[in-house]
């Protein structure tokens, strides 16, 4: 079975302040369905592996492929285009626009992508909200709502073009045990209904466990997998 | 959804989200433009009035008899200069009349000319007003007074009395403000005035004019044209002085030149005639455009400033439309349209700021002695102001919002992420 998410040998340098090589051949597989956790100590390169995996990132060398297609040779342009459909991101800290309610910060995504009229996202938006069980706030803005629900939003967010994988930075870093088990279980969940892939970077040994597999990192290589 | 209404949303909620941000950022371009249309209006009214102040009743070329002494004498035509040294003393101008030989011919000629707005005759009598038993100097001009009108706006220097008086009585007079003061005469009263052939003519003032000029106003009247020649005893193609004005004033030096050539006769342009005062008025000008360009500059830059900040506060919001996949070019409209609504509200208001501000000028009361016709502060209402005031704010606004939008989009999301 084709992998939903492929590297091969991607490579990273950052070079400010001094040339540091920050990834090192780094080759690995998600498949379809697959829960996967990325673990390893802060500075390992974790984070920045995973957004180049998200296509936020394009500064590397080596191959990316996302559902067979390469990644590598394709246009800022068409990059936000697969964000936008294939990928669900979720941020440490949330990011959500403060500004917009936290309906329209769930719609946004759909409505960019405009394959849907704005009416069926609405209510796509509200199941979505409904499932994580934050419907009631739909209509605050978004600064106003607790940070366990803010990161409810973001992944509800995540969720709203369904994609074909939710990647996650560390989502629960900033949540109590509790909250964090929340939003474990919503992932899980999620994961088993609706055949979604899962790659998620987190610290947190007890989430990391749950998961299918644990790929560990040390110093920008792949420790084990 | 169509992209278009989705930028305008995230636009609109952006904006009204902020209000006050986005207020401080429109009055930015409101008192750039306000503060330009209102500079621009009040400078180029006042260089307008202090031109029209000469210009309006300087004819564009004067005509009179030469004066001069003849520039060949006959002892060079005689005897071949390059064999012989002439050395004559004391050269002086032979005798002529003081009035334009062949006048009339000239003028009808000269008003025939498409380049020629209008000419009209004048013949000036030296007089002396009779005051009891003093004696003033004064000059007497007999003027064509509907041309006088048309041409040289004559009636704006009237303050007394009515200028077609001239044309219903024979024997009436617009009398000098200062000279009026020095008889004691007004509107309605006798001038006595002595011709130079000794015979005494009584005049009706008819109204008194000031030009603002003490030299002028101290010495000078108006009558009719036949009234002066009868006073020189002459006959009616007796003229001293021709004024032309052209449809072009750019005109006048080849004119002059042109007619020097063809008629015996004196021509003095404006130019010439009033060299200190074009050069005042090129300064004048120089200053005008020099502040009116420092404005828009300064204002623009302050545009400029805010438009940026209001943008880089919204770093945050545009990696995370990036994101979640906004494009580069999507974020870009969006703040582009952002930058544009501040510019056109924050313009349109700078724009009835600036009129209002100008109509308010306009009618603060300024009275001056040597003004009769201002009354209030001048201010001049150019359509051309507003236009170039408003395009420079969209202009402005437009790179404010798009040179920021413009790095925002070529950089990956990840490094304004990693930049927060």
């Amino acid at each position: 079975m084709r992998p939903v998410l492929e590297t091969k040998n991607i490579n990273k340098y950052f070079w400010e302040p001094v040339e540091f090589h920050v990834l090192k051949d780094i080759s690995i597989q998600l498949q379809k369905g697959e829960f996967v956790s990325i673990m390893g100590k802060s500075g390992c390169g974790k984070s920045t592996l995973l957004y180049i995996l998200s296509t936020m990132d394009s500064d590397y060398q080596g191959d990316l492929f996302i559902d067979g297609q390469n990644m590598s040779n394709l246009s800022r342009k068409d990059l936000a285009g697969i964000r936008n459909e294939k990928i669900g991101f979720i941020f440490q800290f949330h990011y959500l626009l403060a500004e917009f309610s936290v309906l329209k910060n769930v719609m946004l995504p759909a409505l960019k992508l405009g394959k849907e009229s704005e009416r069926i996202i609405k209510q796509k938006a509200l199941e979505k909200l409904d499932i994580l069980g934050i419907a009631d706030q739909a209509n605050k803005k978004a600064f106003r709502i607790s940070g366990g629900q803010k990161q409810r939003v973001a992944i509800a967010r995540a969720l709203i073009n369904d994609p074909l994988i939710i990647m996650g930075d560390e989502p629960t870093g900033n949540l109590d045990s509790k909250n964090s088990e929340n939003v474990f279980n919503i992932l899980r969940d999620l994961g088993n209904q609706q055949d979604l892939s899962m790659l998620i970077v987190t610290h947190d040994l007890d989430f990391a466990q749950k998961t299918d597999r644990i790929i560990q990192m040390g110093d920008g290589v792949i420790l084990e997998s | 959804m169509h992209p278009i209404r989705l930028y305008f949303e995230v636009s609109k909620t952006h904006l009204l989200s902020k209000v006050r941000q986005t207020i401080v950022a429109m009055l930015g371009v409101t008192f750039g433009i306000g503060m330009y249309i209102i500079m621009m209006s009040f400078m180029i009214g006042l260089n307008e009035l202090l031109d029209g102040l000469v210009l309006n009743r300087t004819p564009h070329i004067q005509l009179f008899t030469k004066t001069d002494p003849s520039e060949v004498q006959p002892v060079s035509r005689y005897f071949n200069s390059s064999d012989n040294i002439h050395l004559i003393h004391s050269i002086k101008p032979k005798s002529r009349l003081e009035r334009i030989p062949n006048a009339l011919p000239i003028l009808s000629e000269l008003k025939a000319n498409e380049k020629v707005k209008g000419a009209t005759p004048q013949t000036t009598c030296k007089v002396f007003y009779l005051a009891g038993t003093n004696n003033l100097n004064g000059v007497i001009n007999g003027i064509d007074v509907n041309e006088e009108v048309r041409l040289f706006n004559f009636k704006d220097y009237i303050v007394e009395g009515e200028v077609n008086s001239l044309l219903r009585k024979k024997n009436s007079v617009l009398l000098g403000a200062g000279i009026a003061k020095k008889l004691g005469l007004s509107v309605g009263d006798k001038l006595q005035v002595l011709s130079t052939n000794g015979v005494n003519y009584s005049l009706s003032v008819e109204g008194i004019f000031q030009s603002g000029l003490a030299e002028v106003d101290d010495v000078q009247s108006y009558v009719n044209l036949k009234m002066a020649q009868q006073i020189l005893g002459v006959g009616n193609n007796y003229i001293s002085r021709i004024h032309i004005k052209l449809h072009d004033m750019e005109e006048a030096q080849a004119m002059a030149q042109m007619i020097e050539n063809l008629y015996d006769i004196r021509a003095l342009d404006i130019k010439t005639a009033n060299a200190q005062f074009d050069t005042g008025s090129d300064v004048r000008t120089l200053i005008s455009y020099a502040v009116s360009i420092t404005i828009l500059i300064v204002a623009g830059f302050g545009i400029y400033n805010i438009l940026n900040m209001f943008i880089y506060e919204k770093m945050n919001d545009i990696a995370i439309l990036r994101a979640t996949g906004f494009t580069g070019r999507d974020v870009m409209i969006i703040f582009i349209i952002q930058a544009l609504v501040i510019g056109i509200l924050g313009g349109i208001l700078g724009l009835i700021l600036g009129y209002g501000a100008s109509v308010i000028i306009d009618n603060i009361p300024y009275v001056t002695e040597a003004l009769p016709t201002v009354k209030t502060y001048p201010i001049k209402y150019d359509l051309s102001f507003y236009i170039t005031g408003f395009a420079f704010a969209l202009v402005f606004t437009f790179l404010a919002g798009y040179l920021p939008a413009v790095r925002a989009k070529k950089i990956d999301p990840v490094t304004i992420i990693r930049g927060q």
